[in-house]
C-alpha cells in the first residue's frame, strides 16, 4: 500500500495521528517514518509539518532514521538491571557487532534500549518486533538471533 | 528462644477475585467469560440508577489501583456531576502500564479482557458517558489483540453499542495506542496523547472530571480498578468489604520480582505484609538474606528489613514513609547494590522527563550527574546526598506532573535506609 493509501484509511482528525504514524512505520520495511510520510500526514490532517514532526520525535517507538527489519528492544529497567541485563546487552553487541542504538550493516537488526516492558516475572527481557523473549542469558541470545537470521 | 517461635506470620494463600478466571478460561472466547458469570455485574448495574452504582462503588471503598489510591466512587461522582451542559462525557481506561516492576494490568488484559471491559461499561453507565477510549501502551501487543477481540465480541453480544441489553443506554469504546512514553500513563498527559499530541502534562486544575479529553468531563480509571467494578456490583459492597482492611478494602494484585524464587503476580487482600508476600513468592532466591525492596516501582520507595512486617495498605505505608503505588515489589538480596537500582531509577526519570517544566528537565539530569559523583573518590558524600534530596524536594514542589514529583520518593527513602552505602558505593 502506498503512503497515501495508508493515510486515507484514517479520518482527518488530530486524534488519529499516533495511529497513522504507527501504520506508516509498520508498513515501511526499514521501520521508520520518512519525511514524505510526515509531510503527507500533515497535509491530510491540515496541520503543520513541524507539529507532526514534534509528535513523531516525542514518542520513543517512532524513528525518523532507517532501522533494521527486526527491532530489538532490551529492557533497561530496574528489575532487569538487578538480574544482569548488562550481560545480555554485551552478548547482543558482541553477536551483532553493533552498539545500542545502531543497525547491523545488512539492515537486519537494530538494538534499542527500552523502559520497563512489564515482563519482570521472567527478567531479563527483550522484545523483537512484537514478540517477547524472557529469561535471557548469553546462550539464549545466541539461539534467538539464529532463529531470526534464518 | 527457638527460631520457630519467631515465625508468627503464617503462610498465606492467594485470594483471587479479579484473577478468578485467569488461566481458567480462554480469553479470546466471550462464551467462556459469560459462562463463568461474566456480564452479570453489568446486567445488575443497568437495573440500578446510575447514582446508585456510584454509591455502591464508593461504599465498597474501592480505591484507584493505578497507584494514587483515590476513591473510585468519588472520582465517578465528580465526573458525573460536573458540567451538565456539556454534550459529551468520556471514560478513558488507563492501560498504559509502564511503572518499572509492574505488570498487573497486562495479566488482566491478557487473561481476562472481558472483565475490565465489563467494568468500563459499568463505569460509563455510572457517569452516563456514551463514548470511551482504552489507551494501551503499544508494546503490549497481546493485550491490544485480546482487548480488540473482546470489544468486537461484546458488540456482537449486545454489551456494547446502542441500547445495551435493552436498557436504553448507549456506549461505544475503542482502543487507542500509545507509542512509548511512560509519562502518558499520567492521566492528564494521557489525554493529550489521546488527542494525538505530544505527551506534555496539562496544568491542573481543571481535573479531567471537569475538563478532560476534547475538553469534556472525563473519567480516567486504571485497568485493575475497573476490573473490580463488576465484582463489587455483582456481589455487593458488604461482601467486598470483608476483604482487605477498613480503609483499604478489597484485594490488590502485587507483582513481585527480583531475588525471590517464584516471581510473578499474586492477588492478595490489602493488608498483608511484605514478608508474607515474599514467602508466597517462594522465599528469597538461593536462601540469600533480604536486603531491600523497592515498592511501587521507580516512582516508589525503598524499604529495608525493618518494614517486612508492616501491613501493605495505602495508608499504613504512607504513614511509614513508603508507598504501595501500583503494587510492584522489587526484591533485593544482601549483596545487591541499592546504589545501582537508585541510579537506574534516576536515569529512568531523566529519560522520561518531557522537558516542559524546567525544574524537572534540569533536575532529572542533575540528579544523575550527582549520583555519578557519589562514586567519585573525593568530596563530602553526605552533604552531596543531602543536597540531592533537597533538590528533589524543590522539583516535587515546582513540577507540574507526577514525574518531577517522583524522584524524591526513591531518593529520599534510599538515603534514609542506605545512607552509608550510597555515600560509599562499590
Amino acid at each position: 500500500m502506498s503512503t497515501h493509501d495508508i493515510i486515507k484509511q484514517f479520518e482527518p482528525q488530530q486524534h488519529n495521528l499516533l495511529h497513522i504514524l504507527h501504520a506508516l512505520q509498520d508498513a515501511n520495511p526499514a521501520n521508520y517514518l520518512t519525511e514524505e510520510a510526515l509531510e503527507q500526514t500533515a497535509r491530510h490532517l491540515g496541520v503543520t509539518k513541524s507539529s507532526v514532526y514534534g509528535v513523531a520525535r516525542y514518542y520513543t517507538m517512532f524513528s525518523l532514521k532507517p532501522r533494521g527489519k527486526f527491532i530489538i528492544r532490551v529492557c533497561a529497567s530496574a528489575v532487569c538491571e538487578l538480574l544482569k541485563v548488562n550481560e545480555v546487552i554485551e552478548a547482543l553487541e558482541e553477536e551483532l557487532q553493533i552498539k545500542i542504538g545502531e543497525t547491523t550493516k545488512d539492515g537486519t537488526f537494530t538494538v534499542e534500549q527500552s523502559e520497563c516492558l512489564g515482563q519482570c516475572q521472567e527478567a531479563p527481557s527483550m522484545m523483537i518486533n512484537d514478540k517477547v523473549h524472557n529469561n535471557l542469558d548469553r546462550g539464549r541470545i545466541r539461539k534467538i538471533l539464529q532463529e531470526y537470521r534464518s | 528462644m527457638n527460631q520457630d517461635n519467631n515465625r508468627h506470620t503464617m503462610q498465606i494463600k492467594e485470594t483471587r477475585i479479579v484473577l478468578k478466571n485467569a488461566g481458567k478460561i480462554n480469553p479470546m472466547r466471550i462464551d467462556d467469560y459469560t459462562q463463568a458469570g461474566g456480564y452479570e455485574g453489568l446486567r445488575k448495574a443497568l437495573q440500578m440508577k446510575p447514582t446508585n452504582v456510584i454509591d455502591e462503588l464508593m461504599d465498597a471503598g474501592l480505591r484507584g489501583r493505578g497507584g494514587a489510591g483515590f476513591s473510585t466512587g468519588m472520582k465517578q461522582k465528580f465526573t458525573s456531576e460536573s458540567c451538565q451542559r456539556c454534550p459529551q462525557r468520556y471514560v478513558v481506561v488507563n492501560a498504559d502500564e509502564g511503572e518499572p516492576g509492574t505488570f498487573k494490568d497486562r495479566v488482566i488484559m491478557e487473561q481476562d479482557p472481558h472483565l475490565y471491559l465489563e467494568g468500563t461499561i459499568i463505569a460509563a453507565y455510572a457517569i452516563q458517558a456514551t463514548k470511551g477510549f482504552i489507551y494501551i501502551r503499544a508494546e503490549y501487543y497481546d493485550s491490544i489483540k485480546k482487548t480488540r477481540k473482546a470489544i468486537e465480541d461484546a458488540y456482537k453480544a449486545g454489551f456494547l453499542g446502542k441500547n445495551i441489553l435493552g436498557s436504553g443506554f448507549d456506549f461505544d469504546v475503542e482502543v487507542k495506542l500509545g507509542a512509548g512514553s511512560y509519562l502518558c500513563g499520567e492521566e492528564l498527559t494521557m489525554l493529550e496523547s489521546l488527542e494525538g499530541k505530544r505527551g506534555n502534562p496539562r496544568i491542573k486544575p481543571p481535573f479531567p472530571a471537569e475538563k478532560g479529553v476534547f475538553g469534556m468531563p472525563t473519567l480516567v480509571n486504571n485497568v485493575e480498578t475497573l476490573a473490580n467494578a463488576p465484582i463489587i456490583i455483582a456481589n455487593g459492597k458488604e461482601w467486598y468489604r470483608k476483604l482487605g482492611t477498613e480503609r483499604s478494602p478489597g484485594t490488590k494484585i502485587f507483582t513481585i520480582s527480583g531475588q525471590v524464587n517464584r516471581p510473578g503476580y499474586y492477588e492478595l487482600p490489602l493488608g498483608v505484609s511484605l514478608k508474607q508476600l515474599i514467602d508466597l513468592a517462594g522465599g528469597m532466591r538461593k536462601g540469600r538474606p533480604f536486603k531491600a525492596a523497592l515498592l511501587g516501582g521507580a516512582a516508589g520507595t525503598f524499604v529495608d528489613a525493618s518494614m517486612l512486617d508492616e501491613k501493605m495498605t495505602y495508608d499504613n505505608l504512607r504513614e511509614k514513609g513508603a508507598t504501595l503505588g501500583s503494587g510492584a515489589v522489587i526484591v533485593m538480596a544482601e549483596g545487591d547494590p541499592v546504589y545501582d537500582i537508585l541510579h537506574n531509577c534516576l536515569r529512568f526519570f531523566r529519560h522520561e522527563s518531557c522537558g516542559k517544566c524546567v525544574p524537572c528537565r534540569v533536575g532529572t539530569t542533575q540528579l544523575v550527574r550527582q549520583a555519578d559523583q557519589l562514586k567519585a573518590p573525593e568530596g563530602n558524600k553526605e552533604d552531596l546526598l543531602k543536597q540531592m534530596v533537597r533538590e528533589s524536594e524543590i522539583m516535587a514542589g515546582t513540577s507540574l506532573c507526577p514525574l518531577g514529583q517522583s524522584p524524591i520518593l526513591p531518593l529520599e527513602s534510599a538515603a534514609r535506609y542506605f545512607k552509608k552505602e550510597l555515600c560509599n558505593p562499590v
